[in-house]
C-alpha cells in the first residue's frame, strides 16, 4: 500500500465564473521510505498542492480530488478532528522561513513541547525528556541550554533545525519540506540536507522535498516531478530525467542552470511563468517553448507514460534533446 | 596574471586599500560599547569591463563592503578609489559628486522600486537629481535604455506592482545605468528570481557589460553564478579576506580551507555526485571573532598556531590566500 496516493487533484482560487486552477488534476504517489523532489518556478503550484494535502486551503480555495489517501486512509472523507489528528502527528511539514514558522513569544522548547501534548499527550516531565532528546537528534548543541531559548535568540539554521525537530516530535510517515534550506547559507544548507537524509533513513519517512533548485534535488531525491504552471509536466527518476530530460520544459530548466552553460551565454527560456489571466491555449508552455508547433497551440497535450516516466508533451524530446513525432 | 596582483594591469575603475569599517555596538545600557570589525583590511583592483564577485556567508562583511564600495558611509579606515580619487576622506560634495559614477543595484525588486511611481518616473529619477537635461531629453534617455535591457515602450506609464520579478530587476539594472556608472555594485541580483529569469537577467548583465564598459562587484552566496560571471573573487570571512583569485582559479583549485569548505557544500547537478563532509557548526559571532585564525574554530587542518596567531593575506602563485597551513594541505 502505498504511503500517499493522490489522483486528479485540483485546488480553484476565484470565483464560479472565472475560476483560477492553481494545481491542475495532479496525481502523486509516494512510497514508504521514498525521497520525492518536487521542483518548479514560482507560481508553478508546488506549494499549494502540498498546503491541500495538509487540509491548510482556505475559503475561498476549493480542493477537489479523485483520490486523497494517506496510508490507506480517505483524507478528504475525515471529518474535521480526525484530520486534525493526523495532521502534525503521522503528516508535518516544514516551511522555507524558520523564523516565520515559530512564535517570538515562547521558548522553543515549550513550542515543542506543545506538539508534543497535542499528540501524544504525557506528563510534562515525560514531554520535557522528549524534547531534550530531539534537540539532540536535529543536532542542536548543549539542548538543556537552548531548551529555554526564544527564537531571536538562534541563528537561521537553529531555528530550522528546531522547526524539524518539532515535525519529528512524534515521528511522522511523510515529511513534507517545502523550500527549507532557501533561506540558509550554502555550509548551512549541506548541514540541513544531510540532516533530513539521515531522519528520513533512519525513521524510514516518505519525504517530499519542495524546491526550486535543481541541485538539491540532484543530491538527495530518488524521484522527481516537475510542475509548470499547476501542471505536472514531467516525473521520473532523477538521474534518467537529469540525463535526459523528456519535457522541453525539464530541458530548459536545466539548461538554464550556470552549471550547465556552455560559454558566456546562459540558455534562458523566454517569457514567464502564464498567471491568472493569460493561461494560453493549448500547451501551457507554448508560448515559450522552442519547439511549439501549430498542434501544440491547438491542443493541450495529457500526461502520458513512457517506460518508467510521465511526461506531458505531443512531441517529447530524444536523448539528444531533439523533439519526435 | 590575476589582475589583482599585476603591476603593469590596466587602470582600475574602483580600488580598494586595507578598507576597514568598524561599528559601535552598545549592549545595555551599563556595559561598555563594543567595537564590531564588520569589515577589517579588504584590497582588490578592479578595471573596467570587469567582474569581482564577493562570496561568503551571510555576516562575513559583503554587504557592509556594499555599503563602503557605493559610498552609502565613510570607511573608518583606508582607502577607496575612483577613478583614480580617493573618496574614504573626500568632503560631502566630492562624495556627492561621486555617487554618480557607482550605482547600486539590490537583491529585492519588490522592496526597491517605488510603488507610487511610474517606471518611466522611476527611470528619470537619476538625471532629474544629476543631470540638467530638459524633460523631453530625459523621456528620450529613458526609453532607449528601457529599450536596451528589454522593456516595452508601453511599460512606460505602468507601475511596479505590474511587473514580475525578473522585469522589476530589469527597471532596477536599467536606473542603476541611467547616469553610464563606471562601477555598479550587485548585491544579491538574481537570487529572488527563478532559475529560468535568472538566465535571462544574467545574460543581461553580461550584455551591458561588453557594451557599456561597465564593472561589476557581484555580492552573491550562489557559487554557480559566481563561476559563471565572475573574473575575480573574493572569498571573505568573518569581515577579512581569506583567499583572492581569477575565478577560473578558485573554482578549480580553491586553496583556503574556507573556500573549499563552501566550494564542496554547494550541491551540483553532477551525477552520483558526494557532497563533501558538511562544515561543522556556524559562522562565530562577529562581536566576539576567535582569537588566531578567525576560521580555526570550523577548520579541519587547525593547529595549535592557528589559534595563536592570525595568518596575513600573502601571495602564493597568482593568488593570495590568508591560511598558515596551505603548503601542509596542498
Amino acid at each position: 500500500m502505498a504511503l500517499l496516493d493522490i489522483e486528479d487533484l485540483s485546488v480553484e482560487f476565484g470565483t464560479d465564473e472565472r475560476p483560477f486552477r492553481a494545481v491542475d488534476n495532479v496525481s502523486l504517489h509516494l512510497e514508504r521510505g521514498e525521497v520525492l523532489g518536487v521542483v518548479g518556478e514560482s507560481g508553478s503550484g508546488k506549494s499549494v498542492t502540498s498546503l491541500a494535502l495538509m487540509g491548510l486551503i482556505d475559503f475561498p480555495g476549493r480542493v477537489r480530488a479523485a483520490r486523497l489517501e494517506f496510508a490507506g486512509e480517505d483524507v478528504l472523507a475525515l471529518p474535521e478532528r480526525a484530520r486534525r489528528r493526523l495532521i502534525g502527528k503521522d503528516i508535518a511539514m516544514v516551511f522555507q522561513d524558520p523564523m516565520g514558522s515559530l512564535d517570538p513569544c515562547y521558548t522553543v522548547g515549550y513550542q515543542i513541547m506543545e506538539t508534543l501534548a497535542a499528540h501524544q499527550g504525557g506528563s510534562r516531565r515525560e514531554r520535557r525528556r522528549r524534547t531534550l532528546e530531539l534537540l539532540e537528534q536535529v543536532g542542536i548543541p548543549d539542548p538543556t541550554a537552548r531548551f529555554s531559548a526564544y527564537p531571536h535568540q538562534l541563528s537561521g539554521g537553529m531555528s530550522q533545525r528546531v522547526v524539524i525537530a518539532m515535525a519529528i516530535a512524534c515521528n511522522p510517515a511523510l515529511l513534507i519540506a517545502d523550500e527549507p534550506t532557501t533561506a540558509l547559507d550554502v555550509t548551512i544548507q549541506a548541514q540541513i540536507l544531510d540532516l533530513l537524509a539521515e531522519l528520513q533513513a533512519r525513521n524510514r519517512m516518505g519525504l517530499i522535498l519542495i524546491t526550486h533548485d535543481l541541485a538539491v534535488v540532484a543530491e538527495t531525491c530518488q524521484r522527481i516531478v516537475v510542475m509548470y504552471a499547476g501542471q505536472i509536466v514531467e516525473e521520473g527518476a532523477v538521474a534518467e530525467v537529469f540525463a535526459a530530460p523528456l519535457h522541453p520544459y525539464t530541458a530548459a530548466l536545466l539548461a538554464s542552470l550556470p552549471e550547465r552553460s556552455q560559454g558566456r551565454e546562459l540558455y534562458a527560456l523566454p517569457g514567464v511563468v502564464p498567471g491568472q489571466y493569460d493561461r494560453p491555449q493549448g500547451c501551457l508552455l507554448n508560448p515559450r517553448c522552442p519547439h511549439a508547433s501549430e498542434h501544440c497551440r491547438q491542443a493541450a497535450p495529457a500526461l502520458r507514460t513512457l517506460d518508467q516516466r510521465r511526461v506531458r508533451c505531443h512531441t517529447p524530446l530524444d536523448a539528444a534533446g531533439r523533439p519526435q513525432s | 596574471m590575476s589582475a589583482i596582483l599585476a603591476a603593469d594591469a590596466p587602470a582600475p575603475v574602483l580600488e580598494a586599500i586595507e578598507l576597514r569599517r568598524y561599528y559601535s555596538v552598545r549592549r545595555g545600557l551599563w556595559r561598555p560599547a563594543q567595537t564590531v570589525r564588520a569589515l577589517d583590511g579588504v584590497s582588490f583592483a578592479l578595471p573596467a569591463g570587469r567582474t569581482l564577485a564577493v562570496v561568503g556567508e551571510s555576516g562575513c562583511g559583503k554587504s557592509t563592503l556594499a555599503r563602503q564600495l557605493t559610498l552609502i558611509e565613510t570607511p573608518s579606515a583606508g582607502e577607496l578609489r575612483l577613478l583614480g580619487e580617493d573618496c574614504a576622506q573626500a568632503s560631502r560634495e566630492e562624495r556627492r559628486l561621486a555617487r554618480r559614477k557607482v550605482q547600486m543595484v539590490f537583491q529585492n525588486p519588490y522592496g526597491s522600486l517605488n510603488p507610487r511611481q511610474t517606471i518611466g518616473r522611476i527611470l528619470a529619477e537619476p538625471l532629474v537629481i544629476n543631470t540638467r537635461l530638459g524633460a523631453g531629453e530625459r523621456e528620450a534617455r529613458v526609453r532607449a535604455l528601457m529599450e536596451r535591457v528589454g522593456l516595452r515602450p508601453e511599460h512606460y506609464g505602468r507601475y511596479p506592482h505590474m511587473f514580475s520579478g525578473g522585469q522589476r530587476q530589469r527597471v532596477a539594472i536599467a536606473r542603476a545605468l541611467m547616469l553610464r556608472p563606471a562601477v555598479v555594485v550587485a548585491d544579491e541580483p538574481v537570487s529572488a528570481l527563478d532559475v529560468s529569469i535568472q538566465a535571462q537577467v544574467l545574460n543581461l548583465l553580461r550584455e551591458l557589460q561588453d557594451e557599456m564598459g561597465v564593472a561589476y562587484v557581484f555580492i552573491s552566496h550562489d557559487l554557480a553564478v559566481v563561476h559563471h560571471i565572475a573574473d575575480e573573487v573574493l572569498v571573505m570571512y568573518l569581515g577579512r579576506p581569506v583567499e583572492q583569485g581569477t575565478a577560473a582559479e578558485v573554482f578549480a583549485r580553491p586553496l583556503h580551507p574556507y573556500s573549499r569548505a563552501l566550494l564542496a557544500a554547494a550541491p551540483r547537478l553532477a551525477a552520483g555526485r558526494q557532497r563533501g563532509e558538511a562544515l561543522h557548526g556556524e559562522l562565530p559571532s562577529p562581536l566576539d571573532p576567535p582569537a588566531g585564525c578567525a576560521f580555526h574554530t570550523r577548520c579541519p587542518h587547525a593547529t595549535g598556531e592557528c589559534a595563536q596567531q592570525r595568518p596575513a593575506l600573502r601571495p602564493l602563485g597568482e593568488r593570495l590566500v590568508a591560511c598558515h597551513h596551505v603548503e601542509r594541505i596542498g
